[in-house]
């Protein structure tokens, strides 16, 4: 059995008389130290099927229909006490801005003996020793004084590995990363991912992985989501995704990538926007956009099915993956 | 060939900031070394690139090529003309003919002008004697010269979106018919899809305007896809400058190394990067001797004690003491 499954996740949020439709039966699984990446433009969908699954949805916005099973529970049904006793303890996240984790008016000590105090029965010089042994786990320099260190005294890039040291700190079974890079330059972004990687590989930890960067999902991750408009556009092993993906939208993705372009010449470019949620259009939401699209395309909603070992939502998926 | 005309000259740039005792980190009068004798050419027609890590000075070169900035000391020449010591009423056509596009799209827009107002702005200010009707001419003509809907022109910047807003700040920066833009990360915060069509906007307006860039970016494959030269700058100084495709072929200073080495690839190879050691040093403290030696896997005692020149190295320039043995 999968160690996290979401089955039919529909998440909205009421808009005066209208309802945003924010994620729309939206299903997958991951299994104890699996990771995935979840990929697709912004205002996909990506952070708020994040949210979801730890109860972190802003009100008024609702999980509508669908289960979040975890460990063999419905996280969807739960109290907020048995959920606090998850969250941040069996499933942790890190999110784009180490400040949305950090205390600015704590030391990084003081808030990881915290943490710890709140999950643990341990005393104050066990959780300083655990604490100070996760900041090294994240090649933090001379530790025991970074321990001191309020935040603004970190570098971005050192400040993002307190975070994960702390996202590590209660061995949690997942790690939801909400971009968890995006802010960095590329030499600190390699650091923390290959840094990741490590950790969940050593733990057996599975991730969730949330980014627009189709490269970085590629190097890190097992199996690909794509989200277009609050729906699973495709899904399957990454690699396969990348290299043969089958939904027009993924294909349209890759081919706007720089790397996939000869230098110099105009890149491949998806035409048109994805439609803001709240006016989604009928049928299939990419048909605007779409080469392949028809009358059935433009009519019917096309729900995901299996085309070899991908799930596609597309109406002539075939079609695609032999053009 | 006009390809070889050097268009903006900058000679022994050094740029510092004061950290007065009041300021919000309290580093009673520190200084900050942003940039460190920099000298480069950037040649008339080049989408010259500018890339190199978080705080190395990239902003704070292009806002004093772009005159927001005064030199601490050196030169900066724009056709031949030097222009970092003119006055406000000397300096005017240069605002005209170099525009600057900005990094936050959000940020860069004024909320409360339409779109039609935004563009307008610009050209009434530099070329006051235009009718009416031409105005409107040229803001429809540029509009649509970067693909944008002319429906747009009566809307207000919050009706779009990001990819959108940083299209209207191009047409912006076009509407005075400029000979060189300065793009200071026009694309970081945007989406694969949307980076796609503004450097294709960008890409189409060199190619019919004959612009040159000075294109400031984190993301390698957009460099090596846009770029003609590249400087690698690292703590306020240029560690490698090259073609662009010798740049990537066969990168010579440690620290480009390393950038190169850190560019997530798509060929379902898993992460494999040459870390980094050592810590990264301030702005505020700079090492001595090379600035990158605390950090260098080659580095030896000459590193420590003298700062290396940039030098023509294997078909490019590079400052670093070893580069004919770090190829
Ligand atoms: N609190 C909220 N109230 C109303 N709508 C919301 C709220 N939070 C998110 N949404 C809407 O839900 C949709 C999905 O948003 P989400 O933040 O999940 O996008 P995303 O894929 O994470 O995008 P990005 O890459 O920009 O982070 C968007 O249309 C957004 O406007
Ligand atoms: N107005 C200022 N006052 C004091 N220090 C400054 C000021 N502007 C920039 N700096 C400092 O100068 C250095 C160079 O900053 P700059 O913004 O040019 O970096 P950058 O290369 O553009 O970085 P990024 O990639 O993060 O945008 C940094 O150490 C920065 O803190
Ligand atoms: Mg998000
Ligand atoms: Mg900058």
């Amino acid at each position: 059995m999968a160690l996290l499954e979401v089955r039919n996740l529909h998440v909205e949020f009421p808009l005066g008389r209208k309802t945003l439709q924010a994620i729309h039966g939206l299903s997958f699984a991951l299994d104890k130290g699996e990771r995935l990446g979840i990929v697709g433009e912004s205002g996909a969908g990506k952070s708020v099927a994040a949210f979801s699954i730890l109860k972190l949805i802003a009100k008024p916005g609702r999980i509508a229909a669908g289960e979040v099973i975890f460990d063999g529970r419905d996280l969807a049904k739960i109290s907020d006490e048995e959920m606090r006793q998850i969250r941040g303890n069996r499933i942790s996240m890190i999110f784009q801005d180490p400040m949305m984790t950090l205390n600015p008016v704590l030391t990084v000590g003081t808030q990881m003996v915290e943490c710890l105090k709140a999950h643990r029965d341990i005393s104050d010089a066990e959780a300083k020793r655990l604490a100070i042994a996760k900041l090294r786990e994240v090649k933090i320099p001379s530790a025991e004084e970074r321990f001191e260190n309020y935040p603004h005294q970190l570098s971005g890039g050192m400040r993002q590995r307190v975070v994960i040291a702390i996202a590590l700190l209660t061995d949690p079974a997942v790690i939801i990363a909400d971009e968890p890079t995006t802010a960095l330059d590329v030499t600190i972004q390699a650091e923390i991912m290959g840094l990741m990687l490590d950790l969940c590989r050593d733990h057996a930890v599975a991730l969730m992985l949330i980014t627009h960067d189709l490269a970085v999902v590629s190097q890190v991750t097992q199996k690909i989501c794509v989200l277009y408009a609050g729906r699973l556009a495709e899904q399957g092993p990454t690699r396969s995704i990348i290299t043969q993906p089958k939904h027009p939208y993924t294909q349209g993705l890759i081919k706007a990538l720089p790397q996939q372009n000869e230098p110099g010449a105009r890149l491949f470019q998806i035409p048109g926007t994805m439609p803001t949620l709240d006016d989604v259009p009928a049928g299939c939401a990419f048909h605007p956009r779409c080469a392949f699209a028809d009358e059935l395309c433009r009519r019917e909603v096309p729900e995901p099915r299996p085309i070899g070992d991908h799930r596609v939502a597309c109406h002539h998926a075939e079609k695609v993956a032999s053009a | 060939m006009s390809d070889s005309q050097t268009l903006l000259s900058i000679a022994n740039l050094r740029k510092q900031f004061r950290i007065t005792a009041d300021s919000w980190c309290g580093g009673g009068g520190q200084v900050v070394s942003a940039i460190n004798d920099v000298s480069l050419e950037i040649r008339k027609g080049e989408s010259f690139c500018l890339v190199g890590e978080s705080g190395c000075g990239k902003s704070t070169l292009a806002r004093t090529v772009m005159g927001l900035e005064t030199p601490t000391s050196g030169t900066i020449a724009y056709g031949g003309t030097r222009i970092d010591d003119m006055n406000d009423g000397a300096r005017l056509p240069y605002r005209r003919r170099m525009q600057m596009i900005f990094q936050n799209p959000y940020a860069s827009l004024n909320p409360r002008m339409t779109i039609s107002q935004t563009l307008e702005e610009p050209l009434r200010f530099h070329q006051p004697g235009l009718s009416d009707s031409q105005v409107r001419d040229k803001v429809v003509t540029v509009m649509e010269s970067v693909g944008n809907n002319t429906s747009w022109l009566s809307r207000f910047p919050h009706e779009f979106s990001g990819g959108q807003r940083q299209r209207i700040s191009i047409a912006r920066a076009l509407m005075v018919d400029p000979e060189f833009v300065v793009a200071d990360e026009p694309i970081s915060a945007l989406d694969v899809s949307i980076q796609a069509q503004v450097l294709n906007v960008m890409m189409d307006a060199r190619n019919e305007r004959d612009l040159t860039y000075l294109f400031i970016t984190h993301d390698l494959s957009v460099v090596e896809h846009f770029g003609t030269r590249v400087a690698v700058m690292y703590l306020g100084v240029v560690c490698e400058l090259a073609d662009t495709r010798t740049l990537f072929a066969g990168p010579r200073h440690p620290y480009t190394q390393l950038l190169l080495s850190a560019i997530p690839k798509m060929d379902g190879s898993e992460m494999t990067h040459d870390r980094m050691q050592g810590e990264v040093p301030s702005a505020m403290q700079l090492p001595s001797g090379c600035v990158f030696h605390g950090r260098c896997p080659h580095a030896k005692a000459v590193c420590k004690t003298d700062i290396p020149a940039l030098r023509d190295v294997a078909g490019r320039q590079v400052a670093c003491h070893f580069a004919e043995e770090t190829g």
